[in-house]
């Protein structure tokens, strides 16, 4: 199905929902230009289904506007909307067979006979699924049934695309080759995506840019690699990828840790004083005692090893007794001292990362 | 005041519902939504509310009048002695027959609830079939059956087992054995599903304890069975307590329920405020008796089960 | 086959024979009565003798060539299609309609769909005969229909209403994502899904109509009387035999009906 889809982009302005006295969506603002792929992340009552079912029209904000392109969409109502959705459970329909749940939309539009067999028939290529048109819904696996979802959601050539974690109820090996097929898609077909979920890798590889929301608001709204790198505050960096965090003391542009000052590729971006250091597990490396020339370092004990196939974990306790932890892969001959062993470890400036707390 | 593309907004505190972009016509939106969903049910509940629950709050009204204005003269009426046996009649056979159904009702839901599922389906088809019978028919097959040239009697006669013939119907032992026969279903039905919704590991390890299979039936298994025993007994009762049909043609006019009294003061007298206090006492009654079941065994169970 | 367990407690079949026997007298107890009426209707005496002496269709022909039992016959059968129709669809669109609220009103709503099951019979039948004087609708089919709707309404809420607490409302916004209004989405994708309990609650209603009794003996007089209070005045007076004949003929239609709506469950487990 090689269409030229003219996409849209997406304009989200002022949007609240408020469910008694919780709010659900604060205030919410967001620009999403055409064609992009953008992941709305966050943990679960973060408000990002909230949002994405605001966008399709089935949750009424109190107030706000949204728009697809020129046009605004606040009042219209989910079916004139001309969006494509995938649900967390594919929600296909078990008395139609997968050619009559692709048909669906099509015969919604008052496509002819014809041509629906046709683009049915194409769609169904498009995601690998040939030839299982006549199969009934409940005869296909679980990864066959979202593909369908998948199809049945674009055939009609929607604008814009709208996910609601369609990958959870996967197997891991078949998420992260769906995920993979998805990206593919949206790279092929090149419609405007917000996809939703809960899983931080999911976001990292199939974003061009991710916003995470927690309490109804957007914490931060960035391209995946800088969310990674350059997390904000303590919530972001502790809920994209793994990290130990270090209270330290943030005055005269330095962070110091303890008594140390630490080496900073830039100064803190915030000024407040209690900041934490983000050490992420991948950054740390370890080095001799006499080695740490330019790094910061950090010396301790070990504490546990902890084998995980294509990398290992070594958990390090620090000398004030906080943990933290350093991941070798595997195919650089691990680094293993026996328990109780002394170690040094070395961040470099630009890895070293100081946080604030979310509030600030 | 649109956030441009890669940063984030902040707001310190809710922005006012009122002065929200478009908060009007969504609310208007929503609330039209909402009058159109619950509209659905609308005709429904008219017709219900005006063609049976408002007249009933009309008699209740009529129950307190009569030609002079407000009086409590229909309920005092009440206390006559023909009124008081009535009301024993209908409790003494409402009873009778609700113990039977509990005597007859348990060992059939037990056995289906414990039958292979093939023999199980035809069991419950034949505990379904009375229900799906016209009551007419049923009662009519009754008479048959009890009056005194009837089967009943030619049989035992034919046995040599009377030489005079029973008086099985017209009377009591008649409107008790039709009324049974009506509410037998009514208590195996719930009964059975309380009984199959029952774990068969609680049976298994009451066995695997050392239980002997009475102890564990009458340990085990009759106290969970017990909220679809409510539930049967519940309905059995009620059932009863308003039944006019099987004692009026069962009876012979020798049992004189509750319910036939109130149609005998509207039909024959024409007393409507006779018979609306005669409705509201009975309505009380049935509605007290399902709050009284319904607080000593929960009232979920009771919905649930129903 | 008599040595094997019956239950997990390990109890054979054998030692409760005791017990099905019972089961059996008490399953003969119900089914039995009803039987019973079928040889007496072709039999050729006045008196209820059974066996009966000789065989005939009498009472048939006493049945279908009396102008009472067909007029009778006619506006039951009437009533109960139109109560099937009138009941089915406001029942259907009620139960629809408080599940997709889903406020703080449906649960109240849905009380007061059991409360005609739960206020005596003889009550609600003195109530509608009164309002019914009032507007003249004694004695016609449209009160009759209302009336019995009024019985039949709740039965159908509470068999869709349970069908559509295991359906999943989703797919409802599924097929208005994908371009279908309210309605469309209704009938194109949740109603094909809950068929089997809305045929079933219209058979329900078809024939808690055709059998009603206590409300007909009020309000169904005269020419529209129905078949039931027909039946029950016949059966006051004097014990006719013709009744016989009726009631064959109502038991091969409870039969029909039974394995017809027994028929349309057991298809809802063999998918869709």
């Amino acid at each position: 199905m090689t269409i030229t889809t003219i996409s849209l982009p997406i304009s989200i302005r002022d949007v609240t929902k408020t469910y008694g006295r919780t709010a659900a969506l604060d205030n919410v603002s967001l620009e999403i230009a055409t064609g992009e792929f953008i992941t709305l992340l966050g943990p679960s009552g973060s408000g990002k289904t909230t949002l994405l079912m605001v966008l399709a029209g089935f949750i009424r904000p109190d107030s706000g506007e949204i728009r697809f392109g020129d046009r605004e969409v606040t009042l219209v109502p989910p079916h004139k909307r001309d969006i494509g959705m995938v649900f967390q459970n594919y929600a296909l329909f078990p008395h139609m067979t997968v050619a009559g749940n692709l048909a669906y939309p099509l015969k919604l539009r008052g496509v002819a006979r014809a041509e629906i067999d046709a683009r049915v028939a194409r769609a169904l290529d498009m995601v690998q699924l040939a030839g299982l048109g006549e199969r009934q819904v409940d005869q296909l696996s679980g990864g066959q049934r979202q593909r369908v979802a998948l199809a049945r959601a674009i055939i009609f050539e929607p604008r814009i695309l709208l996910m609601d974690e369609p990958l959870s109820a996967l197997d891991k090996k078949l998420r992260e080759q769906m995920q993979i097929e998805v990206r593919h898609l949206h790279q092929r077909l090149g419609m405007t995506t917000v996809y939703v979920t809960h899983d931080q890798r999911e976001a990292l590889t199939m974003s061009d840019r991710i916003a995470v929301i927690n309490h109804g608001r957007f914490r931060q709204i960035d391209k995946p690699q800088d969310l990674y790198e350059r997390p904000n505050n303590r919530f972001i960096a502790e809920f994209i990828g793994e990290s130990h965090f270090l209270p330290v003391e943030v005055r005269g542009g330095t962070a110091y840790l303890g008594e140390r000052a630490m080496r900073l590729a830039e100064p803190p971006r915030h000024q407040a004083a209690a900041q934490f250091l983000v050490l992420r597990p991948e950054k740390l490396k370890v080095i001799d005692a006499t080695d740490g020339a330019g790094l910061n370092v950090f010396a301790g004990q070990v504490k546990e090893f902890v084998y995980q196939g294509e990398s290992s974990l070594l958990y390090v306790s620090l000398a004030n007794g906080q943990p933290i932890a350093i991941r070798q892969p595997a195919g650089s001959a691990p680094c293993v001292p026996p328990p109780g062993a002394p170690i040094t470890l070395g961040l470099a400036p630009a890895d070293t990362i100081i946080v604030p707390s979310e509030e600030a | 005041m649109t956030a441009a593309v890669g940063s984030t907004t902040r707001t310190d505190k809710l922005a006012p519902r009122q002065a929200g972009r478009n908060a009007a016509e969504l609310r208007a939106q929503e609330r039209a939504e909402q009058w159109m969903l619950g509209g659905l049910a609308l005709p429904a509940l008219v017709l219900i509310s005006s063609v049976a629950l408002a007249p009933i709050v009309w008699l209740f009204w009529l129950s307190f009048r009569d030609a002079g204005g407000m009086t409590l003269a229909h309920y005092a009426r009440l206390l006559h002695p023909s009124y008081l046996i009535s009301l024993a009649s209908t409790f003494e056979l409402s009873f009778l027959v609700t113990i039977i159904c509990i005597l007859l009702g348990y060992p059939l839901a037990y056995v289906i609830a414990q039958a292979r599922s093939r023999i199980a389906a035809v069991l419950l088809l034949l505990v379904l079939f009375p229900i799906w019978t016209s009551l007419l028919v049923r009662c009519y097959a009754w008479l048959v059956m009890l009056q005194r040239r009837g089967l009943i009697n030619t049989w035992l006669s034919d046995l040599g087992l009377i030489d005079r013939p029973l008086q099985l119907v017209h009377n009591f032992t008649g409107t008790a054995i039709g009324m049974v026969h009506i509410m037998l279903p009514f208590m195996v039905l719930p009964l059975y599903a309380s009984m199959r919704a029952i774990n068969p590991d609680y049976m298994r390890a009451a066995a695997n304890l050392g239980a002997s299979p009475v102890k564990a039936f009458w340990q085990i298994l009759v106290p969970l069975s017990l909220p679809g025993l409510a539930a049967g007994i519940v309905i059995v009762f009620v059932l009863c307590l308003g039944f006019y049909v099987t004692p009026a043609l069962l009876g012979g006019g020798r049992v004189m329920m509750w319910s036939m009294q109130i149609e005998r003061n509207v039909s024959y007298y024409g007393d409507w405020g006779a018979a609306s206090a005669l409705g509201v006492v009975l309505l009380v009654l049935t509605l007290a008796i399902l709050w009284l079941l319904g607080r000593v065994i929960g009232f979920d169970k009771l919905t649930g089960a129903r | 086959m008599l040595a094997s367990p019956a239950t997990e407690t390990q109890i054979t079949h054998r030692r409760r024979l005791w017990l099905y026997a019972i089961v059996s007298l008490i399953v003969l107890f119900l089914i039995a009565p009803s039987l019973l009426v079928v040889p007496l209707s072709f039999s050729d005496s006045r008196y209820l003798a059974f066996p009966p002496p000789a065989w005939s269709t009498r009472w048939y022909s006493a049945y279908f060539g009396a102008i009472e039992w067909r007029e009778a016959t006619y506006v039951s059968f009437a009533a109960a299609i139109l109560t099937m129709l009138l009941s089915t669809t406001l029942g259907t669109l009620a139960a629809y309609g408080l599940q997709a609220l889903r406020s703080r009103w449906s649960v109240l709503a849905y009380g007061a769909f059991t409360l005609p099951l739960v206020i005596p019979a003889i009550l609600i039948a003195i109530g509608i005969f009164l309002f019914y004087a009032q507007l003249g609708l004694n004695n016609t089919l449209t009160g009759i229909v209302l009336a019995h709707s009024v019985l039949a309404i709740p039965l159908v809420v509470i068999t869709v209403a349970s069908s559509l607490k295991s359906y999943d409302m989703n797919q409802e916004m599924v097929a208005r994502s994908l371009g279908a209004s309210r309605p469309r989405a209704f009938l194109t994708v949740t109603l094909p899904q809950i068929r089997i309990s809305v045929i079933s609650g219209a058979l329900l209603a078809f024939i808690t109509s055709l059998d009603e009794v206590v409300i007909s003996l009020f309000i169904a007089g005269g020419d529209k009387a129905t078949l039931t209070k027909r039946m029950f005045n016949a059966l006051r007076d004097e014990i006719d035999p013709t009744i016989a004949s009726i009631s064959t003929l109502l038991i091969a239609l409870s039969v029909v009906l039974l394995g017809l709506s027994q028929f349309v469950q057991s298809r809802s487990k063999t998918g869709t």
